[in-house]
């Protein structure tokens, strides 16, 4: 006897979603997903951009990691909210987990909240998490070959950030293959190049992001969701 | 490792629908696109593992892969993406935009049928 259903999968992880989702858009908050593999530089990033832009733009960050509160320490140091979710072991961020960190961060009157993923390029890409944005950050030293090696992560991306430029003399890593590689499952994400260490391009990243926080107005009816671009968006 | 969460989830659903009708599950059908794909391989030991202790253990898990479509922005054909040709193969124009990827689903599962021993309880079949 067979049972048709067509349920999808991660059903519970996109209701929650939706959930955040509406949450950010009820309040105007701009909600940003980053995901990178492991010592990209995210958090390099979130910090200086918190330093940069704090007195233009109230900010808050949601840390994930397997270990430690090493991240938000970081964040807090440079001046912005932080909280920390600690997986345990698991190698990506739910929507769940995001939408209890959200309480915790106090986050209904912020402009925008980053949520700096678990340091992964496959499974993080799989689970909405109720964000506007997401930002892929690739770090030079990683390779110039990760966005064809790891597709579904970059397709997914709204903007993807080359960063650590400032090595980009001692190490081979041919910009135009990434741009070609990314544009082959993502043919119109912006590639912006920075240094987060050194500050280099990264007021092109303030000017996007600024951009996207003014597009952003409180509404009271609930905004697409990234449906489509991968499933669970 | 997302095929961790996805056999619990998987499970999960089957084992509420086993309440609802009682019988035993013996196989299960689940599709993804292709950013979302599945690896086989560590699916199947996901759900295997995932299933031991539960009345799943032992069933079947078949995987369906379904293509993603792109649409040629130039000449409007749409066709299956291959990402080592990502052209289009009509005019091999490469500015094109993706449909959206299938999602995961849990498609279909498959019970004991009423006849088989370990069916439970429904009321047409026992005794005769």
């Amino acid at each position: 006897m067979k049972v048709s259903l067509n349920r999808r999968i991660l059903d519970r992880n996109e209701q929650c979603a939706a959930q955040n989702r509406a949450f950010f858009a009820e309040r105007g908050v701009l909600c940003v997903n980053v995901i990178s593999s492991p010592g990209s530089g995210k958090t390099t990033l979130l910090s200086r951009t918190v330093t940069d832009l704090g007195a233009k733009l109230r900010m808050g960050v949601i840390e994930g990691d397997i270990k430690t509160d090493t991240d938000a320490q970081k964040i807090r140091a440079a001046g912005a909210r932080a909280v920390q979710i600690e997986t345990e072991g698991a190698c990506h961020l739910s929507a769940v987990q995001v939408a209890e960190a959200l309480r915790a961060l106090d986050a209904a009157d912020l402009d925008v909240v980053f949520i700096e993923n678990v340091g992964n390029l496959v499974c993080p890409s799989a689970f909405d998490l109720g964000e506007d944005l997401r930002v892929v950050v690739l770090s030079v030293p990683e390779g110039d070959d990760k966005p064809i090696k790891y597709p579904g992560t970059f397709a997914g991306a709204d903007i993807v950030l080359v960063n650590k430029v400032d090595l980009l003399e001692h190490i081979a890593f041919d910009l135009d293959r990434v741009r070609t590689d990314v544009h082959k499952v993502n043919p119109h994400a912006p590639i912006l190049t920075v240094s987060a260490l050194t500050g280099t391009g990264m007021t092109d990243w303030y000017d996007w992001l600024r951009g996207r926080k003014a597009s952003r107005q409180p509404s009271t009816d609930q905004t697409e969701s990234h449906e489509g671009k991968t499933e669970s968006r | 490792m997302h095929e961790t969460a996805v056999a619990q989830s998987v499970i999960e659903t089957i084992l509420a629908e086993m309440r609802k009708i009682g019988r035993r599950p013996v196989a299960a059908r689940i599709s993804c696109g292709q950013f979302n794909a599945l690896n086989d391989e560590v699916m199947r030991f996901a759900f295997e593992v995932a299933a031991q202790d539960t009345s799943c253990r032992g069933m079947r898990l078949e995987i369906r892969h379904v293509p993603l479509q792109a649409r040629c922005e130039g000449c409007g054909r749409t066709f299956a993406f291959n990402i080592h040709e990502a052209r289009c193969p009509g005019c091999g124009s490469e500015a094109f935009a993706f449909l959206p990827d299938a999602p995961l689903l849990l498609e279909e599962i498959e019970f004991e049928d009423e006849s088989d021993d370990e069916g439970v309880s429904e009321q047409t079949d026992p005794g005769s």
